[in-house]
């Protein structure tokens, strides 16, 4: 038996048996076991078309030149793929897709790293004898904003079109014409607006599609490549980021399989661009009164000692005058683990605060979202049924929509989507639960128990219920906010209603990619780091940190609200922007203005850096070093490309500088002895060291203890060489062969001294009591589109246009009822405030409601949000 | 055996002229006689008793035998469909039209026959989008046929459903291809798919699927009320039965003619009451013996005397009966430019989909094109022979094989083929003359 189960068979490939899982493909095979057989359509992410005819070869018995593409091996098998039929078939292909190709080579992105020149120079013919004119074509032409399409180049192997079919579910791209004149083209004024349609550069074969902001922009032999993650969202999907001269060029995506399978979003795989922007803040600044008016003056530059030094006196003298519980940090879950854990380590362990908070109002408790049993990613495929309760993925998590549709479409396993409205998943989904916002917790609380086995009366949620009726496995919860005019306290009361389901484990969906690294590692109150509670991680950390807070502190709508009461008297902003991410906008800048200190550690003047008192500039992605820990709780490192831009540094060390000044040494050099530091005291991370992470093809899942299986220790793939058709394979550092083995990964029994329980959730249902809707208003549903106003977006050149106007959405019914037509514009209204609006009709979303999209530039959801009020309702009137 | 036609499924279109299509017409002339004798023999008298005894052999190209088509299916596995092929597009080739629109109760009958035989109560017909007589002719015989009872739910009582769908093609040669078809049918691009699976196991919608030609499928009536056996008899060896050859070029009568298989390509050609003989009484330089897909065959008597027999002309000369379109040309015609035009068809219809036929089909087409007009190299015709090698390794020898999808890029190799052969030295007298290669100025 293999691995996955398949019986084993025996087939002959050139003369050397091996054994093979029945029912692989031939190419695949065969190229496990060293015979590399020419191919251009064959992906083995997609299913074959066998249309390129580059892999033809003979088998025994068999009439004719089978595909080896789509030919599965079957016992006794006895192929030959050098005989001198298959080389002279391969000269044929090779000179034909050839004939009509521009060989435009040296003004081609892909000239250097093109699977059709090294592939005509390992099997190809070394001349051409076609002597007629060439097929032209006008060139390139857009597809889309972001890929352009070259057809002289095209070779028509349909890996485009099949990944925006199979893989991304947009099926905007196909052939037109056919013959020679075959293309590749969009429909009529519908562009290949996709947001993964970077994905289609990456697995062309040749310099057919290129990508905007790569074009010309780099010779393949000049790019130096290393393998990261990417730090957009919180799937991180691995990648490989390459850079020449210094300047990041490309991040193409590396085929990890428990997590991106080889697929990035746009959003992750073009935001590199801002790390070049013009406005990124390069040198620190405090804010230096202009005159004796008294009037807070305007952040100057000014060298590091300088702005350190006044970043230690504004905290020490909140702390001196009014205690810890007047200093605050919210952020945090931007940067790496190991800037998390300074961070949390200058708060809780230096500064004494709780008030310590890496979402922004945004998320969930931290205590739900530790403690809750925690499902991976590939536990999709395997599931019983998946339950979304969260963001609309498509616009969140990229990456993991992709994981999401294919569980349900390949794998079949169905989908209950509770959700307000419909989301890029609805038209996969088996069961759509619409319940008004505020309200999902009874819906949760009914599908559970339908689920074990009490009927609820409610059809829709019995007939969800039914869809796991004979099926094994776990229920996966893809759990989040999925309405940010609503409570956090509704999406725990269903959650706590879906836990009680056996075999429930939860995926946590939430905002920024490092969140659940940061919350791991204790930027949440009433935590400490490794998922120790500040009641069980007390004594131990006592002992490593000489401290802790003496209390539980506030989340980050509690400080902010103690902010604007003026009771927080130095607040830090680790590469936070309250002002434009919390959902409650006025309470927000109302908490920044009052703060009497504030210190923003950042990338750029945002709304909320701007105005702080200190402005200490952050590296970011792609120039630091550390480890990251994606939203299924997986390890990973990433990688350093660039040195940081100016003077900037990375927040572990500026909080170790912070923590100098203020009278503690943390004895951390490097990003690596911050890691080491983590796997030793952190009680969740035990075990996570260097050498570990520098090995697991894969990274590890904390705990580690829990999770065995997901270690696989080197099994290197190439290393990375910028070589991008294939699935480009994680490439560990190699280790011997001997050690090649996880056995003993099984058996680890990992602890930290004094013993700490890891947190667990124990399921309390949060008191909620939604008021009823008026039948004069509409009920808000707030979500995120994929590109928004957040400054990452905004400073990449060629994802800021991508960025949506906002408008208000309402049902057509709606609509209608108030009297506008589509485009006009309405004014919306609540206790929290008023602003104009276009509005625009909706079927996605039901009567009774309207959907607007957070953080787009301009006034919007978050001016109307109350994030003391458990739901949010707005009024709309006609501005004609 | 004599040099006439032999009329079965043609005998009502010559007889009725006036209304062989109607309903009336048709029933005045014995038609559903046979599926009324299917439902008495039962389902499994027809498929491995009646049409195996018959010896029928698709008429839609491949010749592959009916019953063992048939037998193809998986045991119990339920919807299966009927797909007729009248997509008839290979050039020269005109007889489904014919018999769709001048006989479509006769097809209409046979689709029940074959429907019932392998329990399939769905039937899809993919029309050539072209056929505008055809189709209203198709449609208001089904509606007359339903009104009957001949279609539609319990037909005459047997306890037996049955509906036909019938579906308008866009214009491409390709989806007379079967799994083209089927994917145009789903509605998707018409490509071929990759075998296996086949369509037996998955076809229409990934379900058993067998797809016949109208003119395979018009002979079931007969084999019924002749009765296998009786219809077996007919032809020579392996090829039994009619066939309805459409007779085209430069003889004296054109048009569409039933015969008995067995009689020679010369009784074909010149009999009076078949081809009449060549225009202006000239001599055959070559002719294409089966569709356009075929090699070629010359005026030589070996070559005219062979027997339509469809395993005797592929064993002897490699060509093949096909479609059963005969297309002839005198001493007058200059084969290049003929061997130009089939290229430029099958390099226009080429789907795209696998690089030999979407590149070496336009090649081809593009050195002819030269050739024709007085540039060609001595080189070209072996380099286009070579060519033909990359998409038919073995072309001339056998085992022959290919490297495309289908058997539409193997189609234009058949021209070069038959040049290299036939008419090598004329070809190599064309191409004496300084070339004048074109050069792309951008
Ligand atoms: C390029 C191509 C075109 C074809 N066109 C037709 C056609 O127009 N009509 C047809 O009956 N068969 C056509 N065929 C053959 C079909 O694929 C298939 O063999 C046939 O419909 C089977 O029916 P039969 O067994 O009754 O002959 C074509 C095949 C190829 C490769
Ligand atoms: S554009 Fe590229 S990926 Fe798409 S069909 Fe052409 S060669 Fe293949
Ligand atoms: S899905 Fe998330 S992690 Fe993956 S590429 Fe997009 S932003 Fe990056
Ligand atoms: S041989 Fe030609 S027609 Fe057939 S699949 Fe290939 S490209 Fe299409
Ligand atoms: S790789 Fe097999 S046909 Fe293209």
């Amino acid at each position: 038996m293999s691995a996955n189960g398949d019986a084993l068979v025996t087939i002959t490939i050139d003369g050397k048996e091996v054994k093979v899982a029945s029912g692989e493909l031939l190419i695949k095979v065969a190229q496990e076991h060293g015979t590399y057989i020419p191919r251009f359509c064959w992906h083995e992410r997609m299913k074959p078309v066998g249309m390129c005819r580059m892999c033809l070869v003979e088998v025994e018995g068999v009439r004719g030149l089978p595909p080896a593409c789509t030919t599965p091996v079957t016992d006794g098998m006895v192929v030959h793929t050098t005989t001198p039929q298959v080389r002279k078939v391969q000269d044929g292909v090779l000179e034909l897709l050839l004939i009509n190709h521009p060989l435009d080579c040296p003004v081609c992105d892909r000239g250097g790293e093109c699977p059709l020149q090294d592939t005509t120079l390992a099997f190809g013919p070394g001349e051409s004898r076609f002597v007629e004119e060439k097929r032209h074509w006008e060139k390139p032409i857009p597809v889309s904003d972001l890929v352009l399409l070259d057809r002289e180049r095209c070779i028509q192997c349909a890996r485009c079109t099949r990944f925006a079919d199979e893989i991304a579910g947009d099926p905007l791209i196909s052939f037109g014409e056919r013959g020679g004149y075959t293309e590749i083209t969009t429909f009529p004024d519908e562009p290949f607006a996709s947001y993964f349609s970077g994905n289609t550069v990456q697995v062309c074969p040749v310099g057919a599609l290129t990508a905007q902001p790569y074009r010309f922009k780099a010779r393949p032999w000049d790019l130096d490549a290393a393998e990261t993650s990417c730090l957009t969202c919180a799937v991180q999907c691995r990648g490989a980021l390459e850079s020449a001269s210094n300047q990041l060029v490309r991040l193409l995506g590396v085929d990890s399989d428990p997590v991106n399978q080889g697929w990035l979003c746009d959003k992750g795989r073009y935001g590199y661009e801002a790390i070049n922007a013009e406005n990124r803040v390069r040198y620190p600044m405090v804010r230096k009164s202009t005159g004796a008016d008294g009037s807070p003056g305007e952040l100057v530059e000014c060298s590091w000692p300088e702005a350190l030094d006044a970043v230690a006196d504004g905290i020490q003298r909140a702390l001196d005058l009014n205690g810890p519980r007047s200093v605050a940090l919210i952020g945090g879950a931007r940067g790496t683990n190991e800037d998390a854990y300074a961070w949390a380590r200058l708060a809780k362990g230096v500064l004494r605060t709780d008030n310590v908070d890496a979402q922004l109002g945004d998320g969930l408790p931290a205590a739900v979202a530790l403690g809750l049993p925690h499902a991976l990613i590939n536990d999709l495929d395997t599931a019983a049924a998946i339950v979304l309760l969260g963001p609309d993925l498509k616009e969140e998590l990229p990456v993991l929509y992709l994981r999401v549709k294919k569980a349900a479409v390949e794998a079949g396993v169905p989908l209950i989507e509770i959700a307000p409205r419909d989301t890029g998943l609805s038209r996969y989904a088996s069961a759509r639960l619409r319940p008004l916002p505020g309200e999902q917790a009874d819906t949760a609380r009914k599908l559970a128990a339908a689920i074990n086995g009490t009927p609820s009366a409610n059809a829709d949620i019995d007939a969800a219920a039914a869809l796991l009726v004979g099926r094994d496995g776990d229920l996966v919860v893809v759990l989040g906010r999925g309405d940010l005019a609503e409570s956090a306290d509704v999406t725990v009361g269903a959650a706590a209603a879906l836990s009680i389901i056996e075999n429930a484990k939860f995926l946590v969906a939430l905002r920024r990619a490092n969140v659940r690294g940061a919350l791991e590692l204790g930027l949440a109150p009433g935590f400490l780091p490794g998922r120790a509670t500040l009641d069980t991680g007390r004594d131990h950390f006592v002992n490593e940190w000489g401290g802790v807070p003496e209390e539980v502190g506030l989340d980050a709508l509690g400080i902010f609200s103690a902010a604007a009461e003026g009771r927080i008297h130095a607040l830090i902003l680790a590469g936070s922007d309250p002002i434009n991410d919390c959902p409650d906008r006025a309470l927000a800048r109302n908490a920044i203005m009052a703060s009497g200190f504030v210190v923003a550690i950042d990338t750029f003047l945002t709304e909320s850096s701007k105005r702080a008192d200190v402005f200490l500039p952050a590296s970011i992605w792609g120039e630091k070093t550390g480890t990251i820990t994606n939203l299924e709780g997986r390890v990973q490192r990433v990688a350093q490309k660039v040195s940081p831009d100016g003077t900037a540094m990375p927040d572990w060390r500026i909080a170790a500088e912070l923590a100098a000044r203020l009278g503690v040494e943390f004895d951390l050099e490097s990003a690596d002895e911050v890691t080491e530091e983590i796997a030793r005291v952190a009680p969740a991370f035990v075990g996570l060291d260097m050498s570990l992470l520098r090995r697991a093809r894969d990274g590890a899942v904390i705990p580690i203890a829990s999770f065995p299986d997901e270690i696989h220790l080197g099994r290197a793939g190439v290393a990375l060489q910028g070589a991008s058709w294939d699935p480009i394979l994680p490439s560990p550092e190699v280790v011997p062969e001997d050690t090649d083995d996880n056995s003993d990964l099984h058996s680890i029994v990992v602890s930290v001294s004094p013993a700490v329980q890891l947190h667990e959730w124990d399921g309390a249902s949060p008191q909620l009591s939604t008021p009823a809707r008026d039948a004069y208003a509409l009920r808000l549903i707030v979500g995120r589109t994929l590109y928004d106003g957040g400054t990452w977006t905004m400073a990449s050149p060629s994802l800021s246009p991508l960025v949506p106007e906002s408008v208000l959405l309402v049902n057509p019914q709606d609509r209608d009822r108030i009297g506008v037509a589509d485009g006009e514009s309405v004014r919306v209204a609540t206790g929290r405030g008023s602003i104009a609006s276009r509005v625009r009709g909706d079927l996605a979303t039901p009567i009774g409601t309207a959907f607007m999209a957070f953080n787009l530039p301009g006034p919007g959801a978050a001016d109307l949000v109350d994030a003391t009020l458990s739901v949010t309702d707005i009024r709309v009137e006609s501005i004609r | 055996m004599s040099a006439v036609e032999t009329r079965i499924i043609t005998k009502r279109i010559r007889d009725r002229e006036e209304d062989s299509w109607t309903i009336d017409g048709a029933l005045a002339s014995g038609a559903y006689e046979g599926l009324k004798k299917a439902f008495t023999i039962g389902r499994d008298a027809i498929g491995q008793e009646q049409v195996k005894a018959s010896g029928l052999r698709g008429r839609g190209g491949g010749g592959f035998p009916t019953a063992t088509k048939w037998s193809f299916l998986p045991e119990a596995s339920f919807p299966r469909y009927l797909v007729i092929n009248a997509d008839e597009g290979e050039p020269s080739t005109f007889k489904d039209r014919m018999l769709l629109e001048a006989d479509p109760h006769q097809l209409i009958e046979g689709i029940a026959i074959a429907a019932f035989a392998i329990e399939c109560n769905l039937a899809f017909l993919y029309l050539r989008g072209e056929f505008a007589l055809g189709y209203e002719r198709l449609v208001d015989a089904i509606a007359a046929a339903h009104a009957k009872g001949f279609l539609g739910s319990n037909i005459l009582g047997s306890g037996f459903d049955l509906e036909i769908v019938v579906h308008r093609g866009a214009g491409a040669y390709i989806c007379g291809e079967e799994t083209a078809l089927l994917e145009s049918l789903e509605g998707e691009r018409g490509m071929p798919r990759i075998r296996p699976p086949f369509p037996a196991n998955e076809g229409l919608y990934a379900k058993p699927t067998v797809v016949n030609n109208v003119e395979t499928i018009s002979s079931l009536p007969h084999i019924i009320l002749m009765g296998g056996e009786e219809y077996g008899k007919l032809g020579v060896n392996r090829s039994t039965g009619t066939r309805v050859f459409s007779l085209s070029g430069h003889v004296k009568r054109p048009g569409n003619y039933e015969v008995e298989l067995g009689i020679t390509f010369r009784d074909l050609l010149y009999s009076p009451e078949l081809g009449g003989g060549i225009r202006e009484d000239r001599a055959v330089k070559f002719f294409i013996p089966g569709g356009a897909s075929s090699q070629w065959l010359i005026g030589s008597d070996e070559h005219l005397d062979a027997p339509l027999d469809m395993d005797y002309v592929q064993e002897t000369f490699g060509v093949m009966l096909g479609s059963g379109a005969v297309m002839v040309y005198d001493e007058t015609v200059n084969p290049v430019l003929v061997a130009w035009r089939l290229a430029k068809f099958f390099s226009h219809e080429s789907c795209g989909k696998c690089t030999p036929c979407r590149e070496g089909t336009g090649w081809i087409e593009k050195v002819l094109f030269r050739i024709v007009n007085g540039h060609g190299r001595r080189q070209d015709l072996d380099m286009l022979f070579d060519v033909c090698e990359s998409i038919s390794p073995g072309v001339m020898n056998a085992p022959f094989t290919q490297t495309t999808i289908c058997s539409l890029g193997p189609s234009v190799v058949s021209c070069i083929a038959s040049l290299q052969q036939y008419f090598r030295d004329e070809v190599l007298a064309m191409c004496a003359g300084p070339a004048l290669i074109p050069v792309s100025a951008s």
